[in-house]
């Protein structure tokens, strides 16, 4: 393991940023704040930090539909964020966008993505441009269960394997696309499996546990860094929050809920740098207040900032 | 001028922007060492190499999706959708992804990318490799639509469309492509959104597109002789649209036929009637009149292709229509 000391207590921090960040977006929506709907990463931090700790800003990422948690990962701005769940002119899409269109070009972000699936074919295409242009960069394309079945992700795939493109693809299994069980869409066990089809590494990992999503997710990255080509590695996670908020997520059980909650990975990264003696309550605990302070200056941002002029109505459609 | 036909004016087009830009690629089924369905591409892989001229897999979404990544990272993707029919596996890509990521991200996404597509019955292609779908690219925000007529339309046009930093959709109509016609040397743009007059003429105005600019241009002829002159408007581009050029002609002819070989219901020129009725309705001495395909998907069979696709007769009935 190479994370230093310093990189654990980040990945941690991110983490939790993530969590008081979803936790706080889920009240002010039953709160009516925020307009539309949201699909929440609580439960699944471990794998867009774990991931995102491997990355620099001149790496690209597309994200999906639940993509808050990639987007703070990859140090998106999460008053920017913010203002743009409140539909607010200051927000990173000037209230265009919502939720799942939040971008920011300059940290590599492609997006969140509306269209399961939408996002492989975009992160080859990033990915052959860093090819095309000679650096080392890479992308990285975050899909889930449910992305894992479309075509799109398949061509993508076989089309970045194919070229060798410095693309890796990182599957969040949560098990459920919407209420459809992986049971019921899929017939191997692992989508990493998958990764025979076109001759590429096919990794599963513990997606609860950050360190070991940073472990596989260096190696394929540095694989693609080198011009090794593409790899998959599927990260077995859960959401403890519904598909969407307001879900009444008749399709799983409590149990099972409890059961990955047991298997939660901020505790268990909490615990571990305890044990390391990385962290204390106290610097928990301080790391707890300042991420609040800034969440609340977040929200206060958004609450603050005005609502986009009726006038830009038809701006941004070409360039 | 040399002459050049069609498909070598899209060629040439590709060479001199090529030749100027290293970050515009070629990418799509057949295009490199195939030379391109149609031979359009013939010759720019043992050009230009297999970084720039890209054989891809038959994946429509994947040829669409990774030149929308590779052109919001920075690149300039022009790609071939073999035939426009296909876009049917591929149009999330297009439009849901690139058409609306500029405006999704408030502004700040520049997609700088062409998909050239071959379009249009005649060759006994049958339903799947043969309709013309200018109206469904129309409709969707975000994307620009040109239709070329001629050698040196194409090649202005497509250079444009290169250069142009908004997602482009270009519509070759593969009966031009062995129509020969004198194009310039070198680079060359025609602006997109400036219809071009094929045709004066001062008793009907004939709005058409693609190869129909040419069954239009063919029946002005004919009408000549019977002293009927007839004026044949081609926008060229489709989105955006030259509606000016269409209302000033329309107000000095009083008359409107529409000629395209779309299906005619809720086709371009349902768009172009509806705002000739909203601009110079003072102006019509007649109803307007649309002449374009049926509704059904384009047959095979040679008499019913032919029955399919809008001809000069029918273009002639209808100029006679509005005439009386």
């Amino acid at each position: 393991m190479d994370l230093t000391n310093e990189q654990l207590i980040q990945m941690y921090t991110t983490m939790v940023k993530i969590r008081t960040f979803e936790n706080r977006v889920a009240e002010l929506f039953a709160d009516g704040k925020i307009p539309g709907f949201v699909h929440l990463y609580v439960g699944e931090e471990a794998v867009a930090t774990g991931v995102c700790e491997n990355l620099t800003d001149k790496d690209y990422i597309t994200s999906t539909h639940r993509g808050h948690g990639h987007l703070i990962a990859k140090g998106g701005d999460i008053k920017k964020m913010m203002a743009e769940l409140f539909g607010k002119e200051t927000g990173y899409c000037k209230g265009k966008g919502g939720s799942m269109h939040i971008a920011d070009l300059d940290l590599g972000i492609m997006g969140a993505n509306g269209i399961v699936g939408g996002g492989p074919p975009l992160a080859s295409g990033a990915a052959l441009a860093c090819q095309y242009m000679g650096n080392d960069n890479v992308a990285v394309c975050f899909f889930g269960d449910g992305a894992s079945n479309q075509g799109t992700t398949h061509e993508a795939m076989n089309m970045a394997a194919c070229w060798k493109l410095p693309v890796v693809f990182i599957n969040e299994n949560n098990m459920y696309g919407i209420s459809c069980c992986t049971t019921k869409s899929m017939c191997v066990p692992n989508i990493a499996d998958r990764a025979a089809g076109y001759d590429i590494p096919g990794v599963v990992v513990d997606g609860n546990d950050a360190v070991a999503v940073w472990e596989a997710a260096a190696e394929g990255i540095n694989r693609a860094r080198q011009g090794k080509g593409p790899s998959l590695i599927e990260c077995k996670t859960y959401r403890h929050r519904g598909h969407f908020e307001g879900d009444p997520c008749t399709y799983r059980d409590d149990a099972e809920l409890e059961e990955w909650k047991e298997k939660d990975p901020i505790p268990r990264l909490e615990q571990k740098l305890l044990e390391m003696e990385l962290l204390t309550q106290s610097k928990i605990e301080k790391i707890k207040q300042e991420l609040q302070k800034d969440l609340t200056a977040a929200e206060q941002f958004a609450e603050e900032s005005p609502y986009p002029d009726i006038s830009g109505l038809l701006e941004d459609v070409y360039t | 001028m040399p002459d050049m036909t069609f498909a070598e004016a899209i060629k040439d087009a590709h060479v001199v922007e090529m030749e100027r830009d290293p970050n515009i690629y070629i990418a799509g089924e057949d295009v490199g060492v195939f030379g391109g369905c149609f031979g359009v591409t013939a010759g720019l892989l043992d050009q230009f190499g297999e970084k720039r001229v890209k054989d891809t897999t038959i994946t429509e979404s994947a040829i669409v999706g990774t030149a929308v990544g590779a052109a919001s990272a920075g690149l300039r993707p022009v790609i071939e959708l073999m035939f426009v029919d296909f876009i049917g596996v591929a149009l999330d890509q297009l439009y849901n992804q690139a058409g609306k990521m500029k405006y999704m991200f408030g502004g700040k996404a520049k997609i700088p990318m062409v998909m050239r597509t071959a379009c249009g019955a005649g060759i006994g292609a049958a339903a799947q490799h043969s309709q013309c779908l200018e109206a469904l690219f129309m409709h969707l925000p975000g994307l620009k639509v040109v239709m070329p007529s001629t050698p040196y339309d194409a090649k202005g046009l497509l250079i444009e469309a290169i250069r142009d930093d908004n997602p482009v959709v270009f519509l070759e109509h593969k009966m031009l492509y062995a129509m020969e016609g004198e194009v310039p040397s070198g680079a060359y743009t025609i602006p997109f959104g400036q219809a071009d007059i094929k045709r004066q003429g001062k008793d009907v105005t004939i709005v058409a597109t693609a190869n129909m600019v040419h069954t239009a241009l063919g029946a002005a002829e004919k009408l000549a002789a019977d002293g009927i002159s007839l004026e044949v408007v081609d926008p060229r581009t489709l989105y955006p649209l030259d509606g000016e050029t269409i209302f000033e002609s329309v107000k000095r002819t009083h008359r409107l036929v529409i000629l395209h070989e779309e299906v005619k219901f809720a086709g371009s020129g349902a768009e172009i009637a509806a705002q000739v009725a909203e601009e110079a309705f003072d102006y019509l001495d007649a109803p307007i009149l649309r002449v374009a395909a049926p509704f059904c998907p384009v047959p095979f069979s040679p008499p019913l292709e032919k029955a399919y696709i809008p001809s000069e007769q029918q273009l002639i009935d209808a100029v006679k229509k509005v005439m009386a």
